[in-house]
């Protein structure tokens, strides 16, 4: 975990940091919230702050916004300190709550002049601002509709306008793409990441959905029970999953035999195979499946004893860690731990 | 942590005007100075939406109603005793606002009953709603300080209150010139503004507990129902309550003076800790300038006193410490409410 963290370090270095936390933790009467949280974010960047419900991303996000006081531990956003600095803060940073909410009674641009008007920008010139970012956004047509109206992607999207008429450096959007459909969440990530591209601003996006995040992010922290596990790339944290330097090897062939399934398993550099065993060999024309779990790349290797023991081999990859497969196992992890936890 | 955290908070505040501008936000800043603050941002679009609301309509409604019928009998009943030569014909002007024919309840009965309905009406729903909604945190998240956010709800509310009392005050007075054709002396008037004043504050005093409870309570529904409760136990229940202490600690007719008037004496202290009972203490003196105690008073005392009604100004010094006692007690539920909201942690929905 250290490696991960100095790693995420020196993505950054080129970059001037804009969101510093250190060890930064929010500890609620039996539970942490948040665990020792080592993170930067440089300005400009696209950080997807990953997780599932309960991991601690929003109490992270609360105390960046100085909306709630860490146990301990120090943030600082745009240089500034949260817990002193909260109003500087939140004139420069823009949040958007996940299931945002807004005003029923008001049209969507009355909501946005009264953001407007709570961050002191001059009437005249947040008013055209609005209209701006209302088309930007895509809701030239319902300008003047009440909010209570709106669809949840509407709102959503009026959210982001929302936050950008403040002009903030850093924007912080709390499960954007939740209750959106796919469509929708595409244009949605796109808005923000040109937004990101074009004015230089830092977003730090959390989700639970990783696919969508995925496509927009420069890097991504992995965040499970308050704990920041692995953060990086895509690339990188591929690479941190393999620490356990196997590679799943997954083949399918067609007429296995006792030979094949013994040359499999003794294999030089075979670790675990998982697949037909003897007993259950039937006809010899039947396709199955097998896992081969080895120390490096046996895939051509592999390939080779099924065609020299005479099978048919229909199929055969060596398997690529995407970020699913990362997610799901870093969760899985989670999961464990709490219930061993729970048991002790 | 919360306190050194608080103070400098504080400071930074009251010098925000002077402070320098900062890098890059010093156009922002150097705005700052002539577009409106936060705060009385919040207290306009307060203001706005309660004049929209249904429910405040409603509200109105049902007050001015009363207040006009209250002025009817009255004046039927000033009309009456004027011609069968009955009533005290000085302060005919204010007795407008206390007498009544017996058909329907006097103005300041209605304002001490219903004004706390008001009250109750314009605060119960009015930090869980936004919590609910989720427009809590999305505003906690503009630079607006925490404070400022219930101390707007209440002053708009407070406004808007004021606006309605003495508005209908004013109403009742104008429509009294006309129909009794008496015109008021200045000393009336200011007599009667007072009593408004009074009234705000009881209001205000119903509207900060109501803030209090929707900060407390999640449910709208539960805030509005303790706050209706309360209202009920100290206009109806809590003077039956002391009624019933009152004569189960009597002490016989017959006991010593001291013990009798130490008796009245916490009673009237038991008494006394019901705003309502403030409220009806402070209003009599200031429109019933014939009230000269709202204490016992002894057959000695009374012995050699003059019966006059009070001046203005020693009215003014009766009723100060029950207007002070019901400032008191809004003051106390705001610091409740306060120290309830600074302390909650602001989530999206719940």
């Amino acid at each position: 975990m250290e490696t991960s963290i100095q790693g995420a370090v020196s993505v950054t270095e080129q970059l001037e940091p804009i969101i510093e936390l250190k060890r930064l933790t929010k500890r609620y009467d039996t539970q942490v919230a948040v665990n020792g949280l080592n993170l930067t974010i440089g300005r400009g960047e696209v950080f997807g702050l990953l997780g599932p419900n309960g991991a601690g991303k929003t109490t992270t996000i609360l105390m960046m916004l100085g909306l709630t006081e860490p146990t301990s531990g120090s943030a600082r956003i745009c240089g500034l300190d949260p817990v002193r600095q909260a109003l500087q803060i939140k004139r420069r940073v823009g949040y958007m709550p996940d299931d945002v909410g807004f005003y029923d009674d008001r049209t969507a641009i009355d909501n946005l002049m009264l953001t407007a008007r709570l961050n002191r920008i001059p009437t005249a010139e947040s008013w055209s601002r609005a209209q701006e970012l209302l088309e930007l956004v895509g809701l030239q047509e319902v300008v003047n509709k009440k909010v209570g109206t709106f669809s949840r992607g509407m709102r959503q999207r009026l959210g982001i306008a929302d936050v950008l008429i403040k002009r903030p450096e850093v924007v912080i959007l709390d499960e954007p793409t939740l209750g959106i459909d796919p469509e929708g969440v595409r244009e949605l990530l796109n808005l923000i990441s040109d937004l990101s591209r074009k004015e230089n601003i830092t977003v730090l996006l959390s989700s639970h959905h990783l696919h969508q995040v995925q496509q927009i992010c420069d890097r991504v922290g992995l965040f499970v029970r308050g704990e920041l596990i692995a953060c990086g790339d895509i690339e990188s944290l591929a690479e941190q999953l393999d620490d356990e330097g196997t590679v799943t090897v997954e083949l399918e062939a067609e007429g296995w035999n006792e030979d094949l399934i013994h040359r499999l398993t003794y294999l030089s550099g075979v670790i675990a195979y998982h697949g037909p065993q003897r007993n259950e060999l039937v006809g010899g024309s039947t396709s199955a499946s097998a896992t081969l779990i080895c120390s490096r790349d046996l895939s051509s290797e592999a390939a080779l004893e099924i065609i020299q023991s005479g099978a048919r081999l229909n199929a055969i990859s060596r398997k690529q860690y995407g970020l699913d497969d990362i997610y799901h196992r870093y969760f899985e992890g989670g999961d464990r731990g709490g219930r061993n936890s729970s048991k002790s | 942590m919360g306190e050194t955290a608080a103070s400098p908070n504080f400071l930074r505040r009251i010098f925000t005007s002077s402070q320098p501008p900062l890098q890059k936000h010093a156009r922002l800043e150097r705005n700052a100075t002539r577009t409106t603050s936060p705060f009385w941002v919040m207290v306009q679009k307060e203001f706005g939406d309660h004049m929209r609301s249904w429910r405040f309509i409603i509200l109105i409604a049902i007050i001015a109603l009363a207040c006009i019928g209250s002025i009817y009998t009255a004046v039927t009943a000033l009309r009456d005793g004027v011609k069968s030569e009955q009533a005290d014909n000085s302060f005919l002007f204010l007795q407008m606002f206390t007498v009544s024919d017996g058909t329907l309840p006097t103005f300041v009965t209605f304002v001490s009953f219903l004004g706390p309905l008001v009250g109750i009406a314009l605060g119960f729903d009015a930090v869980n709603t936004e919590r609910n909604k989720g427009t809590l945190s999305r505003l906690l998240s503009q630079p607006i300080y925490r404070d400022d956010f219930i101390l707007a709800k209440f002053t708009a509310s407070l406004l808007l209150v004021a606006v309605v009392l003495y508005s209908l005050g004013f109403l009742v007075m104008g429509l009294g010139l006309f129909t009794i054709g008496y015109p008021p002396t200045p000393e009336e008037v200011m007599r009667v503004v007072l009593f408004l004043f009074v009234a705000t504050v009881y209001v205000g005093f119903w509207l900060n507990l109501a803030i209090l409870f929707s900060i407390r309570f999640r449910q709208a529904a539960t805030s509005a129902l303790s706050g209706i409760a309360l209202w009920l136990f100290f206009t109806i229940f809590y003077s039956m309550l002391v009624g019933i202490i009152d004569k189960a600690t009597a002490p016989a007719d017959s006991s010593a003076l001291s013990i009798l008037l130490r008796h009245a004496n916490r009673m009237l202290l038991l008494n006394r800790l019901s705003p309502a009972y403030l409220f009806s203490e402070a209003t009599s003196t200031l429109l019933t300038p014939g009230v000269r105690s709202l204490g016992p008073l002894t057959t000695a005392q009374v012995i050699g006193a003059i019966s006059s009604p009070l001046s203005l100004m020693q009215s003014i010094l009766l009723s100060w410490p029950q207007l002070v006692g019901l400032i008191a007690a809004t003051m106390i539920c705001f610091g409740i409410s306060y120290v309830l909201f600074m302390r909650q942690e602001v989530r999206s929905k719940g």
